[in-house]
């Protein structure tokens, strides 16, 4: 908005107002709240402000990464740190991944024309709505039975020599496996994103590169990634969501070293005795990065959102 | 040009196409081949055995599957319905020049944020029976408890999806409405068009092609839909909100089908699939529509 009057608005749109923003922020604030009570408090849901609060749940989630040991724990059951260590990793990487490459496609896709540019560009568009579910099981299956080393290769037997295990080494239960699935299923999205943005990017600049004597590459990296940093940043920040939300395929791929956030809330959440304190601290963990993320980028992520749907 | 050039997009392209070739493409093929099989998970797929279009018969026949794809459907129809009226409706009202509208949409696109996991986790929190928000406010007015995530499960989900993603219908009506062109307004005003008969007859018109695109863009989202509800009820009570992504994971985790969970799959592929070129067909036509426009445009000058 340039101008700086601002209109005079009646009592009850600011009433509208409030109440929308105490619907949108009151789930979130209300597990914040609990998440620093007891669980006993919780259940006997007395006086809803009036508690003493504990980092006695946060202590419990991360007891495994804790420098010292909590008072009230015997026995450090609840694995949250080695789980968000790994929820990290496969985030961070795999939204670098699909950034580097999705960028690169959709350049290839917006400033060249080549033999399969447009067979390449509808399955791009195609495979951007396939859902997790839809994939989970031939992932499952390809994951550990055709994606392995075999026993008898050579880098399996290596590998089998070195760490045990039962003789071939399969994609599923690695870090690799999971980032693997996510770089595959955000590339459609993040390049036909990318794509509005290029688009945008004047040929005379790249151009004049060209005639200075800049190959290929180097007009791509030198002059079209600056260019398009909103865009990137976009793309990055809904990347990052999905790898870093997603729990469905990351389940049927992960084993107990590598599991990641949401399946340790959802393996804790089916038990029938929910322990509501630590549950909601872990669950506040799990949703710090991306409320972060909301917090400093949302111009990006709204521009990111339109740019996705209007420029279709 | 010579040959370096001619190679230089394949080069841009080759590491997603190989990428999305091994992960999205041969996998879609390997379960369009598994479905065609008898298949469970300690069997490798070479030792299935081939069953033709057995699976899909099945499953056309299959009670438990028929009232899966129905919940789906009313689930997708109520979500995008609703959301597209709050959210329309929102940016209507909202579209005016305020302070801290930018604060404001921050505020709203939190939820779409949050992982599923812990929407479904805080929404089960407040459903609860006896400790939840709703059953305690209720209580402390005197009315009758409901029960949320028992005899009205769709409907709670239902709300559980409004809450998250409203905003994202929100988000993108307003940039519509605020990428209207001022003239067309103006002039509107000038002739004395009430405000209602500036929405009717000007806003929403205009609005009309992003707001379709957007409405089909969430109604295929809200078919992918999973971790909310599989937290929240586990599909259950009986089969009232198990939603067909839902059921492909339980047939195949649970009921250890791969070869029926894969069929499935192809069900609802077939489905997003037949959006998707629905929501294609759409954008291609009124881009020729606006380039015919454009076109007559400069005949008469």
């Amino acid at each position: 908005m340039a101008d700086s009057t601002y209109e005079k608005q009646n009592p009850a749109f600011y009433a509208l107002l409030v109440a929308l923003i105490f619907m949108a922020v009151g789930p979130i604030a209300l597990m914040l709240i609990n998440s620093f009570k007891l669980d006993v408090d919780i259940i006997s849901g007395t006086g809803g402000l009036l508690f003493m609060p504990t980092i006695q749940n946060y202590e419990t989630a991360l007891c495994d990464i804790l420098p010292y040991e909590p008072d009230h724990l015997d026995f450090c059951s609840l694995k949250f740190g080695g789980a968000f260590i790994n929820s990290l990793i496969i985030a961070l990487i795999s939204t670098a991944l699909t950034l580097v490459i999705g960028c690169m496609a959709a350049y290839a896709l917006v400033r060249f024309k080549f033999m399969g540019r447009d067979t390449a560009s509808l399955t791009t568009l195609l495979v951007r709505m396939v859902p997790p579910a839809v994939l989970l099981v031939p992932v499952f299956g390809l994951w550990n039975n055709e994606f392995c080393l075999d026993r008898d290769g050579m880098i399996g037997g290596a590998i089998r020599e070195a760490f045990g295990g039962r003789g071939d080494v399969c994609l599923a239960g690695t870090h690799s496996g999971i980032i693997l699935i996510y770089v595959a299923m955000n590339l459609p999205f993040v390049i036909w994103i990318l794509q509005s943005f290029i688009v945008q990017v004047p040929r005379s600049l790249e151009e004049a590169a060209r005639v200075d004597g800049a190959g290929p590459f180097q007009v791509f990296f030198m002059v079209v990634l600056p260019l398009i940093k909103p865009g990137l940043a976009a793309a990055a920040i809904f990347t990052f969501r999905i790898a870093w939300n997603e729990y469905l395929l990351a389940s049927a791929l992960s084993d107990r070293d590598t599991r990641t956030v949401p399946i340790l809330i959802v393996n804790n959440m089916s038990e029938f005795n929910v322990e509501w304190g630590v549950i909601m601290a872990t669950g506040m963990l799990l949703a710090i990065p991306p409320i972060i993320f909301t917090l400093f980028a949302s111009r990006q992520i709204i521009t990111g959102m339109t740019a996705g749907a209007v420029k279709g | 040009m010579n040959a370096a050039n001619r190679l230089t997009p394949y080069m841009f392209m080759l590491p997603a196409a190989v990428i999305m070739a091994i992960a999205l493409i041969y996998p879609l093929g390997y379960m369009m081949y598994g479905s065609l099989l008898d298949w469970n998970p300690s069997q490798s797929i070479a030792d299935a055995e081939y069953v033709g279009f057995k699976n899909y018969v099945t499953l056309f026949y299959d009670p438990a599957f028929r009232e899966s794809l129905g919940v789906t459907l009313t689930f997708a129809f109520f979500v995008v319905v609703l959301e597209m009226i709050i959210g329309v409706g929102l940016a209507l009202l909202l579209d005016r020049n305020i302070r801290g509208m930018s604060v404001l949409r921050t505020i709203f696109i939190l939820p779409m944020m949050i992982a599923p996991v812990v929407v479904g986790l805080m929404w089960r929190y407040m459903y609860h029976p006896t400790i939840g928000t709703f059953n305690t406010t209720l209580e402390s007015l005197g009315l009758p408890k409901v029960d949320w995530l028992g005899d009205h499960a769709l409907m709670s989900v239902i709300i559980a999806d409004i809450w998250q993603w409203t905003p994202f219908i929100f988000i993108l009506s307003l940039a519509a409405l605020q990428s209207l062109p001022k003239s067309a307004l103006e002039a509107a005003r000038i002739d004395g068009a009430t405000g209602w008969q500036q929405i009717w007859f000007i806003k929403l018109p205009m609005m009309m092609p992003i707001l379709i695109v957007t409405g089909l863009l969430r109604l295929i989202d809200a078919f992918k839909v999973l971790e909310v509800i599989l937290v929240m009820t586990e599909g259950g009570p009986g089969l009232s909100t198990e939603i067909l992504a839902l059921r492909i994971s339980r047939t195949a985790t649970e009921f250890r089908e791969l070869g029926v969970a894969a069929a499935m799959s192809n069900y609802l592929l077939l489905l997003l699939m037949a959006l998707t070129l629905g929501m294609f067909a759409f954008t291609k036509l009124q881009e020729a529509r606006a380039a015919r426009l454009a076109a007559a445009i400069q005949e008469e000058e």
